[in-house]
């Protein structure tokens, strides 16, 4: 693997750029966390994310105290916001599974550097996403009643129910997704236990390292089940955005009840949460001078991901398109006149530019490299993936088959109020995940250096 | 002549190349009890140990089965025996519908028992062991790799074990007190 790594392939950005070793890499990545003072930055960015936590917080007290009332749903579109945000969150969160599970599969070892700070991503994208249908649930505090316990009321959930699938998705999305990036974590934190002066730092990674020593046959272990969990993350990942679209697919909505729907979802999930790691990886690399690690390579790379993934979406949309016109269902012919003329359809052809025609710019080699341009695509294909969204559970609804059942969808401050605010959590979570814990996998990073390999005599 | 309050003898060595030959050679000498050390996984040092028995796999594959069977007989129990709900005159075991969820517990449980089952195999959590009494060991999660022979080994001699580390060429050998 070294030497692939060392050369290349031709005219390709190294994955590590030359001159480093064991040490280095070390004390590169752990100065971050222990030795490097809090910059002025940090806490800038970390108090804006801050604030908004707070709105989000008061739109939610608000939102407890009054009922869903407050946000714009009502009949015929119940679903507004809330399942909008869910999908979308959920959605980025694929990508830190895809890039820390699959990709470790695939043997791409470029995917060390980023893997950590994806992962870290999906979590929070994932804790993001969960809130949004307890919130929906109209009385909140009683979500336990999702899960099948016994109970007073003899009551049990509906198995037969795609929501009811969803609720066991994505918990064991979520649970699965934290114990990899945990394990992931703990060599990493024995490490900076080791490096760390300040007594305090040091007892409180000791206990998070489990006392981990590096011992040859925990490695194995190690090593054994962490490729295992990247096995069973794969199917996951994949089974997750596919529940999510069950969602809809199992519905009769025009619009919704097809089947191209889960491998159409995965796909746009994969797309927006590249888009999401390339917003994060382009500052925090120049920020916090990680230009060794996280080189053109990779920004190269996950924009390939992101094109790839994006003609798919192109192709969804084209083959949603044609079917309504194929299959000669007047209610899916009605709702595509209705998403191309119809009281959305601006949303509809904007929906078309950020997701299928700026992103054909990453066709051209230098926005694939050049850090400015690719964080801007970025941010146009996470709107398109939201705008997808809006466009799937609004045009949807808001108009099918009785006329006397349409209406409108207006979302108020505070359905933004909320929105807004998981992106201060998420972004909130990053901050405290780059200040405490090492942002690249830092054993990861060593067994890409030549000198890791064991020669033979 | 024994210590008995010695854990064992630690020797340290700068690449991993240099530890995996150490331990062929350690091993080779005789020495059952041994141990390596290292700040990332090294290709063929467990083997070079004396490691080949990894129960891991075997504790995932039993996770995902009870996991499976566990969840399809709950929705199973529910749907058709405690709780059973008529859906349009459909079965009441309707199988395509449990899959997903099927589907789900069989990963949760065989992602928490692998990586439940790494844990106590190895050990851990386990806040103090002999091994971190030896200052240099911090070097152990940087860039140095170590070899351990633990007192424990029915060859060990505290001279002669540590002549012949010596012998290995590592950059430092230090006793692991108990």
């Amino acid at each position: 693997m070294a030497d692939e790594i060392e050369q290349g392939e031709a005219g390709q950005a190294p994955v590590i750029e030359p001159g480093h070793t064991f040490a280095t890499i070390t004390d590169q990545i752990s100065s971050i966390v222990l030795t490097r003072p809090t910059s002025n930055g940090w806490y800038l960015g970390f108090g804006i994310a801050f604030v908004i936590v707070m709105i989000f917080l008061y739109a939610v007290g608000y939102l407890f105290l009054k009922g869903v009332g407050i946000w714009g749903v009502t009949i015929p579109i119940a679903w507004g916001f809330a399942i909008i945000n869910f999908v979308w969150w959920i959605g980025i969160g694929h990508a830190g599974t895809l890039i820390s599970a699959i990709l470790l599969l695939l043997r791409q070892s470029w995917r060390n550097s980023i893997n950590r700070f994806a992962e870290a991503m999906t979590l929070f994208a994932v804790a993001c996403a969960g809130m949004f249908p307890l919130f929906h649930l109209g009385r909140p505090w009683l979500f336990y009643w999702l899960f099948p316990y016994p109970n007073t009321m003899k009551y049990w959930p509906q198995f037969r129910s795609p929501l009811v699938w969803d609720v066991f998705a994505v918990s064991t999305y979520f649970t699965v997704s934290l114990i990899f990036w945990f394990i992931g974590l703990v060599p990493d934190l024995a490490t900076l236990r080791d490096r760390s002066d300040n007594k305090a730092a040091k007892i409180i990674y000791g206990i998070l390292a489990l006392g981990w020593r590096g011992s040859a046959r925990h490695w194995h272990r190690y090593e054994t089940a962490y490729l295992l969990l990247a096995g069973l993350a794969t199917p996951l990942v994949l089974s997750v955005h596919t529940v999510v679209s069950f969602d809809f697919a199992i519905a009769i909505v025009p619009g919704w009840h097809t089947t191209i729907f889960p491998p159409y979802f995965v796909a746009g999930a994969i797309y927006s949460g590249f888009a999401m790691v390339l917003m994060l990886a382009i500052p925090i690399r120049k920020i916090y001078g990680l230009e060794d690690f996280i080189t053109e390579r990779h920004l190269e790379n996950s924009a390939k991901v992101m094109l790839a993934t994006g003609l798919i979406v192109a192709y969804g949309y084209g083959m949603e398109a044609f079917m309504g016109w194929y299959g000669g269902n007047k209610y899916d012919l009605f709702l595509m006149w209705n998403r191309l003329h119809g009281p959305y359809h601006f949303w509809y052809y904007s929906l078309l530019a950020c997701n299928i025609f700026i992103p054909q710019l990453l066709w051209i080699r230098k926005m694939r490299t050049h850090p400015v341009y690719l964080f801007l695509i970025s941010t146009v294909v996470l709107t398109g993936m939201w705008l997808e969204r809006f466009i799937i559970v609004v045009v949807s609804l808001h108009r099918d088959f009785l006329t006397s059942s349409w209406g409108m969808y207006y979302p108020t401050r505070w359905d933004w109020a909320i929105f807004i605010g998981t992106l201060g959590f998420f972004v909130a979570c990053m901050f405290l995940f780059l200040r405490i814990l090492p942002m690249i996998s830092i054993f990861e990073m060593r067994t890409l250096l030549p000198e890791a390999e064991v020669k033979a005599e | 002549m024994k210590h008995t309050r010695n854990y064992g003898l630690l020797a340290e060595f700068d690449t991993p190349t240099h530890l995996v030959e150490a331990a062929m050679a350690t091993r080779d000498a005789g020495y059952k009890k041994i141990d390596a050390y290292s700040p990332f996984p090294v290709e063929g040092l467990a083997e070079a140990i004396g490691f080949h028995h990894d129960l891991v796999p075997l504790i995932t594959l039993i996770g995902g089965i009870l996991g499976g069977t566990g969840g399809y007989l709950m929705q199973w129990w529910i749907a058709a025996v405690s709780y059973p709900t008529n859906v349009g005159g459909r079965p009441y075991n309707s199988w395509p519908a449990f899959i997903v969820i099927t589907f789900e517990m069989t990963i949760l449980f065989a992602a928490l028992f692998s990586v439940l089952g790494m844990l106590a195999l190895n050990g851990l959590p386990m806040p103090y062991h002999p091994v971190f009494n030896v200052p240099r060991f911090a070097f152990a999660t940087k860039d140095r790799f170590f070899l351990i022979v633990f007192a424990s080994d029915a060859k060990y001699d505290a001279v002669q074990t540590r002549q012949f580390l010596e012998g290995l060429g590592p950059r430092s050998i230090s006793e692991v007190p108990d």
